[in-house]
């Protein structure tokens, strides 16, 4: 319990700090809504051009891009800390966290917070709300259940890659840019329904990374393209939280490993 | 002009130690590369007839842009000249024997080529030996290989000079991060980056072509492939060169009043 109410001391001390530079943090919060914006775009207008993508509408598509968007910008606000893990180390700093009596998860966790990605959150907050008046579906709590899962489960995952690569920063100690397939390039792909990819693109983002079981698998059940079963395509996101688990075992083996750079 | 080809030299060294970082860019681009190009795949299945631009060259398009992603992207910055400005340490760019603009410019085109040459040389004959439908076609002739070289090559020098306005901008802002991703994005957007421009809504178009950003990447890959005939492309060409002068020249006048009333605290 302690250590939640540290993390909320540390994110009121970033927020006041952010604040300090207004102009800047308005002008970044800005820039970041324009980010997924212009991808927004482009996806409009490839269905403007091309009518539909398989056997998907745009706001069938616009709802998949709302969800993984919106888990994107939530993680990279919360686990900033792990994302920008490497100039930690790097800089010799994480000695300090560990002489601390407290959980380096939520020192790390709290060292960093991107308060101007909710520039992001909010661009990808109107699209998912647009998409979800445009289309049709029978909503029931089960589904609005699903819907929450889906969003906070893949945050999960996000933040799972992001303490893996920053793990791996105790043996390398720069950061790793392959990080970037799997953040970047896994939120780009799973943007648009898992469907249509190669096969080996879609048992990689369903089985090793599971992006498929928070965002295409339950919306089939959400837009009714599947029938029966309702209770596994609902629990699917819970993959996510499964995912996360191994990457925080690995996170405190690396941990133990550490050796300081010394700077 | 030695002095600056010395500070292009130091550059492209300095880029090469970097071996794992572009490894891992190459692993990267490859990734991306794929990923659009099945999404390309797919919206294509329905409907390609009224496409204005074949799947083929769009594939060619989309690796193009993959393999030169360093010559041709607005976002490559250089923090160590963001420090000098920001630090006050350009009184020491000051004192050296050469112009400022010419040796900044120097310096980032080193950058980029190193940064290419690293990612480029593994990254091409990857692409061209690829199965079908994702490999990266040939040019439909030499004349077309020689337009898009000279083209890539004049769109770099206009990426630079973009590129030139933005830390010049900073002696005014002095926060280099919330206006430079403004334009960033927007030059993004406008180069194809995100959508290829020939897929925009005819709108879009008339904007991106009045606009400095496509001609350093959206038009040597359309002349690559074919897609802008030969005639056209010459046409192109000048107004490329055209660019560079008002670029340049705007650059060097801004830089000079940027100079001017810089004022330099001790420290």
């Amino acid at each position: 319990m302690s250590g939640v109410r540290l993390y909320f001391k540390y994110l009121s001390m970033l927020f006041r700090s952010q604040m300090q530079y207004r102009a800047s943090f308005l002008l970044l919060t800005f820039g970041q809504f324009f980010i997924p914006f212009a991808v927004f775009a482009s996806l409009y207008f490839m269905f403007e051009r091309f009518g539909q993508l398989r056997s998907w509408s745009f706001f069938e598509v616009a709802l998949i891009f709302g969800v993984i968007h919106m888990a994107f910008s939530i993680a990279e606000c919360f686990a900033r800390g792990f994302d920008m893990f490497s100039s930690l180390v790097g800089a010799g700093e994480f000695d300090r966290l560990l002489v601390r009596p407290r959980s380096t998860v939520v020192q790390v966790l709290g060292s960093q917070f991107e308060f101007t990605r909710f520039g992001r959150l909010l661009q990808s907050a109107i699209v998912l709300v647009w998409a979800l008046a445009k289309l049709p579906i029978d909503w029931n709590v089960a589904k609005g259940i699903t819907l929450a899962l889906m969003i906070a489960c893949g945050v999960f995952i996000f933040a799972g890659i992001f303490i893996l690569f920053a793990t791996l920063c105790f043996w390398t100690v720069q950061g790793l840019e392959v990080a970037n397939i799997f953040t970047d390039g896994g939120r780009e792909m799973a943007q648009y329904p898992l469907d249509i990819y190669k096969r080996w693109v879609t048992v990689f983002f369903t089985f090793v990374i599971p992006f498929g079981c928070v965002n295409y698998l339950p919306m089939l059940y959400i837009l009714d393209r599947v029938e029966g079963r309702d209770l596994a395509y609902m629990a699917m996101p819970l993959a996510g939280a499964v995912f996360l688990v191994p990457c925080v075992l690995v996170w405190q083996i690396g941990v133990r490993h550490y050796r300081s750079t010394g700077s | 002009m030695r002095a600056y080809t010395s500070v292009w030299r130091l550059r492209f060294l300095l880029g090469l130690q970097y071996r794992t970082a572009a490894f891992a860019g190459i692993a990267t681009q490859l990734f991306f590369g794929f990923i659009f190009i099945m999404i390309y795949i797919a919206f294509y299945e329905h409907g390609a007839g009224g496409a204005p631009i074949d799947l083929p060259d769009l594939i060619s398009y989309t690796w193009l842009q993959q393999i030169f992603l360093t010559l041709i992207m607005l976002w490559y910055r250089d923090n160590e000249i963001f420090r000098l400005i920001t630090s006050g340490n350009i009184a020491y760019e000051l004192c050296r024997p050469c112009g400022i603009y010419g040796f900044w410019y120097a310096k980032l085109l080193g950058q980029r080529l190193a940064g290419a040459s690293l990612r480029c040389l593994p990254l091409l004959p990857i692409a061209l030996l690829l199965p079908e439908p994702y490999r990266l076609g040939f040019p439909p002739s030499i004349a077309n290989l020689g337009l898009f070289i000279l083209s890539l090559a004049i769109g770099l020098l206009i990426v630079v000079s973009v590129s030139m306005l933005l830390y010049i901008s900073v002696f005014w802002t002095m926060s280099p991060v919330g206006s430079t991703l403004l334009i960033s994005i927007a030059g993004e957007f406008f180069a194809g980056m995100v959508i290829p421009v020939p897929l925009m809504p005819e709108w879009l178009q008339k904007i991106a072509n009045f606009l400095p950003f496509r001609w350093s990447a959206d038009f040597p890959f359309r002349v690559y492939t074919g897609h802008i005939p030969e005639r056209e492309a010459l046409l192109g060409i000048a107004a490329q060169l055209v660019w560079i002068v008002v670029l340049i020249g705007f650059g060097q006048w801004l830089l000079s009043r940027a100079l001017r009333r810089t004022v330099i605290q001790g420290g």
